[in-house]
């Protein structure tokens, strides 16, 4: 069974429908990107998935191990191994990053019957996971996101994923405004983090993320569905060709 | 309205904790106002014959004084002839032991520790237990009991009810009382020098650190009354305090008056902080009910170098209307005000400070955090004056507001005086909400909806809080979890 079963999905916000009927199906242990123009509802599908309310699914459904998630609230699909990696992460002034990511974990064990974590083993992992995309430690007791630079948020959403430990992890341009060593340090953070038990989805608008983080299956999406479908190779072809290929091809 | 959007409104309707009524015999002054009330206060707190004459001259003013109107709050006229300006438990209490168990029980419920714990010689207190605080219990008019007195007396604290304030140390309360609010300050001020029962008294001598938070908890129990404390804070030359206060009140669908007046010294080198958290009923969810909290608070820097610093967590009260001052006059003194309001349902609440600078290189810092829910208005109103004689003067106030649904209201107008060319004043104002991308980001992270708004708004009052007495911090954030929790549906 796929991890992520996603049938006929329309969504719409304020009475105009972005999403226009997704399949996908995402196993265990795989990595897919999405790529596709500007407003051809990338981001709103990873939303949609996470379950922001700011959308209303009109159609299908998603499945997390076979449960729907859309009856679900945002909390319940995180604590169920959901993450989403924010195209423009929020911030929350006076909350300090370690506070809020030991509320998230916290929220997360009481939901699988764990006790809450210890607090010095939790600073262990916390400090260990800051390695991993090399995130300076002051930004630990910084309000989150708070005064951050563009490319420290991103690393922070990185930084949360590899704390929390989710079982599918969405992306949302997590490439979009990193300089060239930035990224490679983020990519580098995904890749450490890539197992047999953990997927990932990643949206992204250009394929040089695609250089460090290699994917298994390549989507095209465009006006809210998928197009077209295929390995690593497709993300080159869309490189060279653009999109404006499967822009007219599904105008046809 | 959206999901989370609704998840908010929820969570910030929720029941007050400290409803009860404690059922007690009581004794009444008969309801209205007038010269034999007064007399009859007087007579009943034994007073000397110059506290009666200070009373009645303070009611001779107060008669000729209009009821205010600038306000931005709302209430129908108070009619000063229907309250009942004095009610006591009929039992008296001759000492701590002899307090009737009723009234422990209350405080007991309330979490108000009244009992003195026996210091063991050689035994450290482990680590985590709560430092001692010396408590001063008044309910309705009078104080039940002074807790930790003989300790403090032996470094020459004076720690008791003004009650006796004005027995055993006269010449202390002729000195100072009146001195900052003068008696015909204001309406409420007169009203209170009138009729004022209980409060505390605090007098720290010179050179002495207070080794214990000394601390007020003012409870109103009787219907159809009103509490009028007085408080009065002494440090001499380089003497420190930390003070707090706390208020609660049952639930009754009639409204209450509660006009304070609060009067702080320091002299030299001398330092008060003052904390309070406010949790007097704020009435139902329809606006019936509650508590008027109308009080005059002021602080005079009297002495060079001293320091006054008010906190405050503001919870509860129909309408909550006071500005914490500071005078600044000795030379190179420091005023403080550190402010959490939280208004919901139908509260209102017209609050801030005044910093009055009138000493050389006088310092002081405004920080106010006002959150608005449900249909509740507040009104952030401060003075900042610097007079002629106040060079290098510097003020930095600065005025959150965060509105959380969208039928409440958010105000703030800062009133800045300046007579000194060299004065350095800054301002800084901030309106904000709970954005819906903050409650989706919280509850993507698996964090629930009610835990993310206690969450935010923490983190929006975290300027205050830090500044809080240990101990107060732990229960302002609780007191604010209360405030806005709710089950979320």
């Amino acid at each position: 069974m796929a991890l992520l079963e996603i049938r006929n999905l329309h969504a719409e916000v304020d009475g105009e429908e972005i999403l226009k009927g997704i399949d996908l199906s995402l196993d265990t242990g795989e990595v897919h990107a999405i790529m596709g123009p500007n407003g051809s509802g990338k981001s709103t599908l990873a939303k949609v998935i996470a379950g922001d309310p700011g959308y209303e699914v009109t159609d299908g459904e998603v499945l997390l191990d076979g449960n729907n998630v859309l009856e679900m609230e945002p909390e319940e699909r995180a604590r169920e191994g959901m993450f989403l990696g924010f195209q423009y992460p929020v911030e929350i002034p006076g909350v300090s990053n370690t506070y809020f990511l030991k509320a998230a974990a916290n929220a997360i064990r009481k939901h699988r019957g764990e006790p809450e974590v210890d607090a010095a083993q939790f600073l262990k992992h916390v400090r260990e996971r800051m390695q991993l995309v090399q995130m300076d430690e002051s930004l630990l007791k910084r309000p989150v996101n708070t005064g951050f630079s563009g490319g420290e948020k991103k690393r922070n959403e990185i930084f949360q994923m590899a704390v929390l430990e989710p079982r599918l992890a969405i992306l949302d341009e997590t490439d979009s405004g990193l300089d060239i060593d930035a990224l490679r340090t983020v990519s580098h953070g995904v890749n450490a983090l890539r197992s047999p038990e953990r997927s990932f989805l990643l949206i992204t608008h250009y394929q040089r993320l695609l250089n460090y983080i290699v994917p298994d299956t390549v989507h095209v999406m465009v006006d809210g569905r998928i197009v077209k479908s295929g390995d690593k190779q497709l993300a080159i072809e869309l490189e060279e060709s653009g999109y404006s290929l499967f822009e007219e091809g599904s105008a046809a | 309205m959206s999901a989370s959007n609704e998840t908010i409104e929820q969570v910030t309707r929720k029941g007050y904790e400290y409803g009860f009524i404690t059922d007690i015999e009581q004794e009444y002054a008969p309801a209205g106002l007038n010269e034999d009330i007064i007399r009859f206060i007087s007579a009943k707190k034994e007073e000397p014959e110059w506290m009666l004459e200070w009373r009645l001259e303070a009611y001779r003013g107060w008669l000729e004084m209009e009821h205010p109107n600038w306000q931005k709050v709302r209430f129908p006229p108070i009619d000063f002839q229907a309250i009942s300006y004095y009610a006591a438990p009929k039992k008296k209490p001759g000492s701590l032991d002899e307090v009737d168990p009723k009234l422990l029980e209350t405080y007991e419920k309330l979490g108000i520790p009244m009992h003195e714990r026996e210091a063991l010689a050689g035994v450290e207190k482990p680590e985590g237990e709560k430092p001692d605080v010396a408590v001063d219990a008044v309910f309705d008019s009078v104080s039940v009991g002074t807790t930790y007195q003989d300790k403090l007396k032996e470094q020459g604290i004076i720690f008791c009810s003004m009650s006796e304030a004005i027995h055993d140390h006269p010449e202390l309360v002729q000195k100072y009382l009146g001195t900052v609010v003068p008696r015909k300050d204001n309406f409420f001020a007169a009203l209170n020098s009138a009729v004022f029962s209980d409060g505390s008294f605090v007098y720290i001598p010179k050179g002495v650190k207070c080794p214990m938070e000394l601390s007020t908890y003012f409870r109103i129990n009787a219907g159809h009354t009103g509490q009028f404390e007085r408080t009065l804070i002494i440090a001499e030359e380089g003497a420190s305090v930390s003070y707090l206060e706390g208020c609660t009140a049952p639930m009754r669908d009639e409204n209450q008056l509660h006009a304070a007046v609060v009067e702080l010294i320091a002299l030299d080198d001398a330092e008060i902080k003052y904390s309070t958290v406010q949790n007097w009923y704020p009435g139902d969810e329809n606006g019936v009910g509650g508590i008027y909290n109308f009080v005059t608070k002021r602080g005079l820097c009297a002495g060079k170098r001293s320091k006054i610093s008010w906190t405050q967590v503001e919870t509860g009260s129909a309408i909550t209307w006071k500005y914490p001052s500071c005078v600044l006059k000795g030379d190179d003194s420091v005023g403080e005000f550190y402010s959490v309001a939280v208004t919901r349902n139908r509260q209102q609440a017209d609050t801030g400070t005044k910093m009055i600078h009138m000493g050389k290189n006088t310092r002081s810092t405004i920080v106010a955090k006002g959150i608005s829910a449900g249909e509740a208005d507040q009104t952030y109103r401060g003075l900042v004056r610097v007079n002629p004689t106040a060079s290098g003067a510097r003020n930095y106030s600065q005025c959150d507001s965060m509105l959380i649904g969208d039928r409440c209201g958010a105000h703030t107008i800062p009133y800045i005086d300046i007579q000194h060319p060299g004065a350095q004043v800054e301002h800084e104002a901030t309106t904000s909400k709970i954005s819906e991308e903050q409650m989706f980001y919280c509850t993507q992270r698996g964090i629930g909806a009610e835990e993310a708004v206690s969450l935010i708004v923490n983190g929006f009052c975290k300027d205050v809080f830090k500044t809080l007495p240990m101990e107060f911090a732990v229960e302002a954030q609780k007191l604010l979890e209360v405030t806005l929790e709710d089950s979320v549906g």
